[in-house]
């Protein structure tokens, strides 16, 4: 079965937007993001094919509510903890922030506190 | 959707995280990220792509030497040294105009176009240009005579693809770098012509 990037063809999307970005990314994270996979691909950590595997693997669902560097977020990470370099889950550490991407405020501590701060799991790919 | 802002916080965070820990276990040094990322703006840009199609507009033995192997005559001009993926650069005529896009993902020629535009990548551009350019090219205010034959080219991992613009009329005095000045990115996609 054809994976979800294979959108050749496939009709539903709607009119291309085609505004135009003057700059190369829209936030500094997605530079970050370009770096991180950049500098461990140079050092060997995993290969393109590697990577394109990894975005390419993500659930439809998933895959298509990520915008495009948050696929290769989830993919560096993915990769990285098949790699036995971090665990699962490890980024969430430190009260995690809601969904809404509110600062980690005391309430959030507490439940972490509590062993209840998984609520992001689907997100680390 | 790109750039939901609520999300940019949340994810930026966890990217933050993700570089403190990689430093913190000796995956990467301090520097690295900001050098890898400087590394990739400095030889990524679309004016590379523009002085490319300048030099073939001007030198018919160098375009000659493109159509026939893009990679080895764009490494005449210093770029895609090193680089294992393969150019194939596709020439705009009076009865065919090409574009190029990626159905899988979003390969990209990107140290001859700079980082791709966000349209690029989305699914709407990617699953409707290989079945209805000619509409597509219209969102974008790009209408071909009806009888214009539109070659869509979809990009792999191993080959990359350019489009080679056609000259504007107007040019025949124009120095080349006035000429690559004219050049767009979406003319080197192939949504736009020059």
């Amino acid at each position: 079965m054809a994976r979800i990037n294979d959108v050749g063809g496939m009709q539903g999307f709607g009119a291309v937007d085609t505004t135009d970005d003057t700059e190369p990314f829209h936030a500094d994270w997605e530079a970050r993001v370009v770096g991180l996979f950049n500098a461990l691909r140079a050092q060997g950590m995993f290969n393109t094919n590697e990577f394109r595997d990894a975005i390419e693997s993500m659930p439809a669902k998933e895959y298509l509510a990520a915008s495009y560097y948050e696929r290769w977020f989830t993919a560096i990470c993915a990769l990285l903890e098949r790699k036995g370099v971090i665990e699962p889950g490890e980024l969430d550490e430190q009260g995690e922030p809601t969904e809404q991407g509110e600062p980690a405020g005391l309430e959030a501590r507490e439940r972490a506190e509590q062993g209840e701060s998984a609520e992001l799991e689907a997100r680390d790919g | 959707m790109s750039g939901d802002h609520h999300d940019d916080a949340l994810i930026s965070r966890r990217v933050r995280r993700l570089e403190t820990l990689l430093e913190e276990r000796g995956v990467l040094s301090g520097g690295a990220l900001d050098e890898a990322i400087d590394a990739f703006l400095a030889q990524s840009s679309p004016a590379n792509g523009a002085r490319v199609v300048a030099r073939a507009w001007v030198d018919p033995s160098f375009k000659s030497r493109l159509l026939a192997d893009g990679t080895a005559a764009v490494q005449e001009l210093g770029y895609m040294e090193g680089s294992y993926q393969r150019l194939r650069v596709v020439e705009n005529t009076e009865s065919v105009h090409n574009v190029i896009v990626c159905t899988l993902c979003s390969c990209y020629p990107l140290r001859l176009l700079g980082p791709s535009p966000s349209w690029y990548k989305s699914e709407s551009y990617r699953s409707r240009v290989v079945r209805e350019p000619r509409a597509v090219l219209a969102e974008f205010g790009l209408a071909l005579p009806a009888g214009t034959e539109i070659a869509v080219w979809d990009s792999s991992a191993e080959t990359r693809y350019m489009v080679l613009p056609r000259r504007p009329a107007d040019t025949e005095s124009f120095p080349e770098e006035e000429l690559a000045a004219r050049v767009t990115r979406n003319a080197l996609i192939g949504t736009a012509a020059v």
